[in-house]
């Protein structure tokens, strides 16, 4: 397979998609005020969504949902959802007067259009092939339970069985509190799997947002072959605040920050949004095998006659 | 009798937070023939809130790693109560290598409130560390059996606990997160923690019946305190039959068995009716 190196760079130095009014899940008119939750700034709805929701005055990238994250970077039309009728169900029997499981799930559901955290599928950038499992900070913090732990899992098998690579996107505030020790073994559970992706030999990318802490964290989201984050993205094990509680002290600013951990060697590279679909397109192009492993055993085989 | 059936969940973490219950060196001087500490991980230290080391059970070559709570404030300073930092993970890894290497079987003892919450763990990459630990644990070619032996919290169990089999001491707990922490973050009021301990599922019973827990070892009257030398000789009958049951098994069939094991973990529904069980 020949490849025009410049056509690639031409490529991957255009700009993403930015989002429309029919590809947004929210529809919010054009016509009102974005304030950045960061500066204050007011920019134009139209504007902040051509800027992916970054501040155009500080920089500040704004959450975004899974369903976004895929329109940013995923080819138009390539994506094609998978395990997206798995559903939550209440293990514990978690009903106190405070908490009702069940009818939490129900209500988020209902709020988001979507039954769970991550939204899973496969996808491509520039025609070349990977398996995406992306979440959604927005249902429930973004919290690992079953349902969380099954579709990444299933998507790395997937990635597995297909010999394609795998996108995850983590955002998230650690285990989902209402399914108790099935959440902590979700941490496990998509280990396992990815096992068999690592025995393909195909690369696990990991695309750290802000959030991202506890159980995703300290599982599949920090032992990827490569690790990206989006600039000023909090990051961490513990979360500030149970580190202020227990040294007693406030933390510095920097602290647990995407900027922090690539100083501290934790992290491969820190990506604005807006070269985000080009760096992983990168990534992909720098992973992809010769077309044909017979034609390459033949050449090899060939070369030593 | 009816005081132990009468015990609610909270009551089990008393008894598994016990300063008078064994801990992991109780159960090593007694169960092991020789013990040979490996100590630091080769990077930055050597976090004595975990144990690790070579030995012999039986005549047969093991590799041990446990967490390590102290027996006084002096000890627990220096174990910082157990909680370990990234370099404890990561000597816990090079033990895990080690017994790749040497085709040792790995026993593990847990028994910790979490991984230690702070910037120094954060700086030297503790989310890193543990998960490292899940994905190596995850298909290291030697039978890995993990006993929680006193309180199994969050991912700072975890990180030795991905077992071809998992036991629990009949007052053990083992949740996603310490009753006090759990009771934070669900209801922001630290102070429920008993209610979160019920709420949260976490005894070896609860682990049992949904089948997670393979099996649980009965403690003395009272409590593992009570009668030390009858706990650690049960956990060691356990920890025997368990081995001997393992090493019939291909590499191939131990290695399939684990995967089957974490990958049906999680109970959810699917296209309305179904409902996946584990
Ligand atoms: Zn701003």
């Amino acid at each position: 397979m020949t490849v025009e190196v410049h056509d690639l760079k031409d490529f991957f130095r255009r700009a993403p998609l930015p989002f429309t009014s029919s590809r947004r899940e929210q529809q919010i008119p054009d016509n009102v005020w974005t304030k950045c939750a960061n500066c204050g700034e007011l920019t134009y709805q139209k504007q902040f969504n051509d800027a992916l929701k970054v501040c155009p005055k500080c920089g500040y990238h704004s959450r975004i949902s899974s369903r976004e994250w895929i329109d940013i970077l995923a080819d138009a039309d390539s994506f094609v959802e998978h395990d997206a009728d798995l559903q939550g169900i209440d293990i514990l029997g978690f009903v106190s007067p405070k908490d009702n499981y069940e009818a939490k799930l129900a209500a988020t559901s209902e709020r988001t259009g979507t039954n769970d955290v991550v939204m899973s599928g496969s996808a491509s950038i520039e025609g070349l092939p990977f398996e995406i499992a992306a979440c959604n900070f927005d249902f429930m913090g973004g919290s690992m339970g079953s349902v969380f732990g099954e579709k990444v899992a299933r998507a790395v098998e997937r990635a597995a069985d297909r010999g394609v690579p795998v996108l995850t996107i983590n955002a998230s505030g650690g285990a989902r509190m209402h399914e108790g020790i099935f959440a902590l073994m979700q941490m496990a559970k998509v280990s396992v799997a990815l096992t068999r992706l690592a025995r393909v030999r195909q690369p696990h990318i990991s695309l750290l947002v802000d959030p991202c802490y506890g159980g995703v964290s300290a599982s599949y989201a920090s032992v990827a072959d490569i690790i990206l984050a989006e600039p000023g993205a909090n990051i961490g094990f513990a979360g500030r605040r149970v580190i202020e509680q227990t040294i007693r002290q406030k933390l510095p600013p920097h602290f647990q920050t995407a900027e922090f951990f690539l100083e501290h060697g934790m992290i491969d590279a820190v990506v604005p949004r807006s070269d985000m679909r080009a760096t992983i397109g990168r990534l992909l192009r720098l992973y992809e095998r010769p077309t044909s492993s017979a034609d390459h055993r033949e050449h090899v085989v060939a070369g030593h006659q | 009798m009816t005081t132990l059936t009468e015990l609610l969940p909270w009551d089990k973490v008393q008894i598994a937070r016990n300063p008078q219950r064994p801990r992991t060196l109780d159960y090593i001087r007694v169960l092991c023939e020789d013990f040979f500490e490996l100590r630091g991980d080769r990077h930055h230290g050597d976090d004595q809130a975990l144990v690790c080391g070579i030995s012999k059970i039986d005549g047969r070559s093991v590799a041990i790693i446990g967490h390590q709570k102290g027996s006084d404030t002096k000890e627990n300073v220096r174990r910082n109560f157990g909680s370990p930092h990234p370099e404890g993970y990561r000597k816990a890894l090079r033990v895990m290598e080690h017994a790749k290497k040497f085709n040792m079987p790995i026993l593990t003892l847990i028994d910790t409130a979490g991984a230690h919450p702070s910037m120094a763990a954060e700086e030297r990459g503790q989310a890193e560390a543990i998960a490292r630990n899940l994905l190596v644990m995850a298909d290291l070619p030697v039978p890995i059996i993990a006993t929680v032996i006193g309180e199994g919290g969050s991912g700072g169990a975890l990180a030795i606990g991905v077992a071809d089999r998992l036991l629990m001491l009949e007052h053990a707990v083992y949740s996603v997160a310490s009753p006090e922490a759990s009771a934070a973050i669900l209801w922001r009021d630290s102070s429920k923690a008993s209610e979160a301990a019920k709420a949260m599922k976490i005894t070896a019973q609860d682990l049992h019946s949904f089948g997670i827990a393979d099996l649980i070892i009965p403690e003395p009257e009272g409590g593992a305190h009570m009668d030390v030398a009858a706990i650690v000789h049960a956990v060691g009958n356990a920890l025997r039959e368990q081995l001997s049951t393992l090493s019939t098994l291909t590499l191939d069939q131990l290695l399939d068995q684990r995967y089957a094991k974490y990958r049906a973990i999680g109970r959810f529904r699917q296209a309305q009716s179904e409902i996946v069980e584990a």
